[in-house]
């Protein structure tokens, strides 16, 4: 193979891995906009929680000299994933469902005091430093000749990837098949009618947050061991490409956050392969402007009807 | 019911754990390459034991304490305050704010030079929250990147006297113009998207303006910001200690007394003292002018204001070109005032900051928000000690804001006529 389609390679591996993390927060977004039509704002300091979250409980089992990766990895994320969990439940109750309903703005002015809450709570709680994230899972398959350009796929990168497929499988089965995942559809077509139907409507959004909690908290753990080091202010800028990538797809879309997550992925790193590295949040950005203006409801997204 | 509360409460309660042990509970320390956990101290434990059991009783005997909550009436969140007449309104108001400007011209003559300092960056706050009022609190149009159009006037200023050694003078309405320019631009083609959308769209605006600012190391110095940015003169008087620039002269000079450091910070106080009155007087004159009336009445309901043949492009521009505008104007005195600027200064967080000015003290009501600026400002100086929290402070307060009070401390009041909605 040449140099040039090696390189090319290597820049589409690299934007798929950032582009499924990207997936797994957009669900978030797109599943509470989906149902109650407000832009959660505070979801990527969710995912930084997450990611601080798995670093302690990494650190933590490292102390007691529990050196078992896999084991390690689990409980990390199963920690990672409660308190995101817990995080996301607790956000809904306290900034969402008293402003529900009203004026769109005042929600979402609710959400960017929330974000700047737990920003700032885990800046006083941890610090504001960023911390180094170990590297957990080392090594990589290598392609292309030596003394030429060698493509790499490290086995982190395949450990996202498969994180990811499975966590988008579950969440596929869950909201086609179990009986919370059918009344949560229900509730996105239509709230009213779900609540006369006898659907806890109130439930059902607290499970989507926490569910959308739950799988940032997983891309926390995996972006924040594949960047290397994590701060306070690592939510912010992931959970605004997230959301570039909700729309997208096609904001409300499940499918639509995913293939957004991997469009914006790739396009990314396509533009730090061949142009600069400082220009890819720019291009993130204006993709999310132009998007915003030609097409706002994204690839897979319905058009929404504005009734009188 | 009982047994419910107590299942819902304990519930909360353990929530409340969840979320704060092991964030508050354990410390990262990390020392070189090695990452290491500690305990945290005994205090921080037994406050974190402490929210959960203020959770639980709260959530167990929530009705009765909210019931009585409600009985204040500050606190309800539906309850509207009596319509005063316009007039009685308007003259209480002119004489609040003109007590408050001719305490603000003779304060800085009697205290020391770090507060004088800290009125012009009170200054400078209050022309960028009075701007984004007319964006948000009038115009209902929710603006994240409003620092961009900050930062546009702070560094047209830095630029131009850097590169062509333009004034002050000159550069203020330079730097607002363009500042009013890059409104007028960005916002044709975002103003037709809904709210929620245009507050994204702005947001990436303003972070792609900073990325620039940072990258476009030939033009901007990258994040080594520009330096030596000149002070505004008094026709052609320099407030140096010697003179810069060739033909002028040096005020203590030309008055025959004593050079004092003062001097210059007063006198730049004195200028954002009459630029920030210039800011609320105009708006002010706007607000009840046509336009200022199409700003609210597109707030309120865009259907109808289309229908009765309001362009909503003319109208949503204008207040977004002239939120800019002003941003332009703070933008070009903080330039002069801290004389170097870097992209530091122009990031999410300032945006936030005017936002939550102009939330706390209640969208569209030009008091409240020059109130909210000053506290906002000034608070954190006064208690040192809380300065780390401050903006913990600032993220609960605009949530708590949100849910119990969304119109404001001290709400924007017109005369008014309620139609009883009928269910």
């Amino acid at each position: 193979m040449s140099e040039q389609l090696l390189y090319f390679i290597q820049q589409l591996i690299n934007g798929l891995t950032i582009g499924s993390a990207y997936a797994l927060i957009a669900i978030g977004y797109t599943m509470v906009y989906g149902i109650i039509g407000m832009i959660n704002f505070a979801h990527g300091e969710i995912y930084m929680i997450g990611a601080y979250t798995a670093l302690i409980a990494i650190t933590g089992l490292a102390t007691l000299g529990i050196t078992w990766l896999p084991l390690i990895l689990l409980v990390a994320l199963v920690c990672a994933m409660l308190v995101s969990s817990g995080m996301g439940w607790a956000v809904e109750r306290v900034a969402y469902r008293p402003v529900r309903g009203r004026h769109r703005l005042i929600p979402l002015i609710s959400a960017i005091g929330m974000s700047i809450f737990l920003q700032n709570y885990i800046h006083l709680a941890q610090g504001s430093r960023n911390i180094g994230f170990p590297l957990l899972i080392d090594g990589g398959f290598l392609f292309g000749s030596e003394d030429t350009f060698q493509a790499r796929i490290s086995y982190m990168q395949i450990t996202v990837f498969a994180t990811t497929l499975v966590c988008m499988t579950a969440l596929t089965l869950f909201i086609s098949r179990s009986r919370t995942g059918r009344a949560c559809r229900a509730v996105s077509q239509d709230l009213g009618m779900a609540s006369l139907l006898g659907i806890d409507t109130n439930r059902i959004i607290s499970a989507t947050f926490v569910i959308g909690a739950a799988l940032a908290a997983v891309a926390g753990l995996l972006l924040g061991m594949y960047y290397g080091s994590i701060d306070p202010l690592f939510g912010f800028i992931a959970g605004l490409k997230a959301f570039t990538a909700a729309v997208l797809g096609g904001i409300g879309s499940i499918p639509g956050a995913m293939l957004g997550g991997l469009i914006l992925g790739v396009s990314e790193s396509m533009t730090s392969g061949y142009l600069s590295g400082e220009y890819k949040d720019v291009v993130s950005f204006g993709l999310l402007i132009l998007i915003l203006l030609f097409k706002p409801t994204g690839l897979l997204g319905k058009p929404e009807v504005e009734k009188i | 019911m009982a047994a419910h509360n107590l299942k819902h409460a304990l519930f909360c309660a353990f929530i409340t754990l969840l979320i704060a042990y092991p964030i508050l509970g354990f410390n990262l320390k990390s020392e070189g390459m090695n990452l290491s956990l500690t305990g945290a101290d005994a205090f921080t434990l037994v406050m974190v034991f402490l929210a959960a059991v203020i959770v639980f009783g709260f959530q167990l005997f929530r009705e009765p304490i909210m019931g009585s909550l409600r009985s204040i009436p500050a606190l309800a969140p539906t309850k509207k305050p009596e319509p005063m007449t316009e007039n009685r309104r308007v003259k209480i108001e002119s004489r609040i704010i003109t007590i408050i400007v001719v305490l603000a011209v003779f304060w800085p003559f009697f205290v020391s030079r770090g507060s004088v300092d800290l009125g012009t960056l009170v200054l400078i706050y209050i022309m960028l929250a009075l701007g984004l009022n007319v964006v948000v609190g009038l115009a209902g149009l929710l603006d994240l990147g409003y620092v961009a159009f900050y930062a546009v006037g702070a560094y047209t200023f830095a630029l131009l006297s850097d590169y062509l050694g333009v004034s002050f003078w000159l550069a203020l309405p330079f730097g607002a113009l363009l500042a009013a320019l890059f409104g007028l631009v960005l916002g044709f083609p975002v103003l037709r998207l809904r709210g929620d959308y245009l507050a994204i769209v702005t947001l990436g605006f303003g972070e792609i303006i900073r990325i620039l600012l940072n990258n476009w190391t030939s033009l901007t110095g990258g994040p080594n910001g520009i330096g030596g940015i000149p002070e505004p003169t008094l026709f052609g008087m320099e407030f140096g200690r010697r003179i810069k620039e060739e033909g002028n002269v040096s005020f203590h000079e030309t008055f025959g007394i004593a050079y004092a450091g003062e001097h210059k910070v007063i006198f730049l106080y004195l200028i954002a003292l009459v630029l920030a009155v210039i800011t609320a007087l105009i708006i002010r004159r706007l607000m009840r002018m046509p336009v200022g009336r199409a700003w609210e009445a597109l707030r309120e309901d865009e259907i109808a204001a289309r229908s009765l043949g309001l362009s909503r492009t003319a109208v949503k521009l204008s207040a977004f070109t002239i939120g800019a505008f002003f941003a332009g104007f703070a933008g070009t005195v903080f330039a002069s005032k801290q004389g170097f600027i870097s992209p530091e200064s122009f990031v999410f967080l300032e945006s936030a900051i005017v936002l939550a000015i102009v939330v706390l003290g209640g969208m569209g009501s030009q008091i409240g928000v020059i109130l909210a600026a000053v506290a906002v400002t000034i608070l954190p100086e006064l208690a040192r000690e809380f300065s780390e929290y401050r903006m913990l402070i600032f993220g609960a307060a605009m949530v708590l804001m949100m849910v119990w009070r969304p119109q404001g401390l001290m709400p924007m009041r017109r005369i008014h006529i309620e139609l009883k909605q009928q269910e």
